[in-house]
């Protein structure tokens, strides 16, 4: 019953997703050139791997964009270090690191072992989200099969250094895809964010000097030290280098995940990779880095991929999660289910988030209903406001920030929502079977 | 098991060995917990793991289950309380044998999931976060799952089934139905 979906084919340039079907053995990965970035990496110095990912221009690809190697570079002299891989993927419309992990694992566990051991990490850990089940077995056969090698647990060939990973699965919180909330959920702690500084990397895991990076990041290590920093920087944009696995999700022809230069667009990736629209819909918006991130319009689809280029368009890259958005969608609707998700992941810590997030879930919950009067819209844009940039971490602002920009952009849906009492959409938005109109209603809506 | 000595790490806020050693009723889930515990630089880092242990076990996060679990890993049973109830994967309330989960976020909205659940919610008989009468299987809606690019998704026991559709519901049910009933754990 379960339909297992399709791979497309890998194109010319892809660096991570650069295989044809699964390359789930160690003999198939090394028979492609598998490990043997590792065995020259235990010929450089530690400064040498740390260059070489400065000299890539590499930004992290979890979310915020930070350059890889400079983070490598900050991290505090003191052992023991470690080495902590935030495997959480839950940004709604983010499928890339599941991907990464189940059909090439042994990409990720050699680019943990590199800098494992170019940090000398006395541990790493790979916090997977405790659903990706699958995934975390597939990883662990990947470290046995690793350690069969002689990879991990023992000293490395000519080194007296030994690595050690350990698989760590969550149990279910957005928010401890938040470094410090996974570094307090890794320390055996509710997985509540904690106040930077200090930053991980003087005192993150067990107040240790931690480095921590995305699955989609550490993956790249090994392609980079393959090619060399500069060449990798060949490709893409001034501030945005390299390709970066894209999320392409929603009612589009070919939806999956698809491994895009820097240089591209969202109209290469949505109407290009992706096929544009499905069952002859319109597109009404585009999210382009998962929920958090405010919507573009279709007329933005020439925006680039790289990260200063859909910061200028008014959004953020995010997670490279793109989820497009048709026509028949209620905005409302939209909005109420992305501010329910946070409201939900809310861990509770500060003010502004438990109390704000929840007051901007119930002012779309009215507007959706029929029931809000015209100043409501502006409440909500009030409480927006007292939310963003007030929060202990980022959370509150990813529920503010894309509610406000659907008000912007299609304010004129949520007036209809007051003037008319109930959802002008009705049964026509996908949404509608989620938020079904109260049987009272039924009757003032046309047939 | 790694042929080094791996560097410890105090708990942090203290409260090493701060409880008398409590009697296991379970000396085998209890030696397992050992296992995951070693593996950390120091034993707090294994709660999830030994909550989940003391879950597959127990059906649920009982309180003999929790007790378990603070016992076999030296915190207080609040403590581990307060941790199991900040993740969704552990439950607080006894739950069926099996577990039909639907996602429900906006990429599995956009493509169908609410008549996904319509479907399995006319076909169990149940709403979200209910489980049915005798005690087969719970259904309820989950955020999103990592799988939106193949939606509508549904989760049944902890093995993802990708472009569900409302259609499949009666098959899934049935299939559930006819597997021999365990006691615990979740159907695998
Ligand atoms: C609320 C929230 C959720 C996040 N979720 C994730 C996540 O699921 N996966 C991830 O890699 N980064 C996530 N991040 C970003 C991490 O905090 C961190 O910046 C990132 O993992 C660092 O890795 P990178 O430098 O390789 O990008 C999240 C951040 C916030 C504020
Ligand atoms: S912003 Fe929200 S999730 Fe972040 S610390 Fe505050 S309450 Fe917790
Ligand atoms: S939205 Fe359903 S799996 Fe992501």
């Amino acid at each position: 019953m379960p339909r297992a979906h399709t791979y497309p084919d890998p194109k010319p340039g892809d660096v991570i997703l650069d295989f044809v079907g699964e390359r789930r053995t160690i003999a198939d990965y090394e028979a492609a050139g598998g490990y043997r970035q590792l065995e020259r990496a235990l010929g450089m110095s530690d400064k040498d791997i740390v260059d070489a990912l400065q000299a890539s221009n590499l930004r992290g690809r979890g979310g915020a964009g930070f350059p890889t190697g400079r983070k490598a570079s900050f991290l505090a002299p003191p052992h023991p270090r470690y080495l902590v891989i935030n495997a959480d993927e839950s940004e709604p419309g983010t499928f890339k690191d599941r991907e990464i992990m189940l059909r090439n694992p042994h990409a990720l566990i050699e680019g943990v072992l590199i800098m494992s051991w170019a940090i000398r990490a006395a541990q790493a850990f790979i916090y997977i989200r405790g659903e990706y089940f699958t995934e975390y077995e597939v990883l662990v056969d990947a470290v046995a099969e690793a350690r069969e090698r002689g990879w991990v647990n023992r000293p490395l060939p000519g080194t007296d250094y030994t690595p050690d990973i350990v698989v760590h699965r969550g149990a279910g919180a957005y928010i401890c895809g938040e470094e410090t909330a996974l570094l307090a959920s890794l320390n055996g702690f509710r997985g509540q964010p904690t106040a930077k500084p200090p930053f991980p990397a003087v005192a993150g895991a067990y107040m240790r000097p931690t480095l921590l990076n995305n699955v989609e990041t550490i993956a790249t290590v090994p392609a980079i030290l393959a090619m060399g920093g500069e060449a990798y920087a060949a490709v893409g944009t001034e501030q945005s280098k390299g390709t970066r696995v894209f999320s392409l999700s929603g009612p589009v022809q070919r939806p999956g995940n698809y491994e895009m230069p820097l240089t591209g667009t969202f109209r290469e990736l949505i109407e290009g990779l992706g096929g544009g629209m499905a069952d002859g819909r319109a597109m009404k918006c585009f999210i382009p880095g998962g929920s958090s991130t405010p919507a573009l319009l279709p007329e933005q689809l020439d925006t680039g991929l790289a990260f200063e280029a859909v910061q200028a368009a008014g959004s953020m890259a995010g997670s490279g999660a793109v989820i497009v958005v048709d026509d028949r969608t209620c905005m409302v609707q939209f909005g109420l289910r992305v501010a329910e998700f946070y409201r939900h992941e809310s861990c509770g810590k500060c003010t502004p988030c438990r109390e704000g997030v929840p007051w901007i879930t119930s002012l779309l919950r009215r507007i959706e209903g029929g029931e809000a009067k015209d100043y409501e819209i502006d409440l909500l844009l009030n409480v927006c406001d007292r939310v963003e940039g007030k929060c202990l971490c980022p959370l509150g602002d990813a529920c503010a920030m894309p509610v406000r920009s659907y008000v912007k952009l299609f304010r004129e849906e949520f007036e209809a929502h007051v003037r008319l009492g109930h959802c002008p959409y009705h049964d026509m938005s996908p949404l509608s079977s989620l938020y079904p109109m109260p049987k009272s209603l039924l009757p003032l809506v046309p047939a | 098991m790694s042929e080094r000595q791996r560097p410890t790490v105090p708990l942090q806020g203290g409260g090493e060995g701060r409880l008398a050693p409590g009697t296991t009723q379970n000396p085998d889930l209890y030696e397992r917990i050992q296992v995951e515990i070693a593996k950390y630089p120091n034993r707090r880092s294994a709660i999830i793991n030994a909550l989940r242990l003391a879950q597959e076990e127990y059906g649920w996060c009982s309180p003999e289950a929790i007790g378990e679990v603070s016992r076999a890993i030296d915190l207080s049973p609040a403590t581990c309380q307060a941790v199991a109830s900040f993740y969704d994967m552990f439950f607080l309330q006894p739950v069926g044998t099996h577990i039909v989960e639907v996602c429900t976020n906006v990429s599995c909205a956009l493509m169908g999931a609410g008549e996904v659940l319509g479907a399995l919610e006319d076909e169990l008989g149940i709403r979200d976060k209910e489980t049915t009468p005798d005690g087969l299987i719970t259904l309820r809606t989950v955020e999103c799952m990592g799988a939106c690019g193949w939606a509508p998704m549904v989760v049944v026991n902890e093995r993802y089934q990708e472009h569900f559709q409302p259609e499949d519901a009666r098959a899934l049910v049935a299939d559930l139905r006819s597997r021999p009933r365990t006691t615990h754990g979740h159907g695998h």
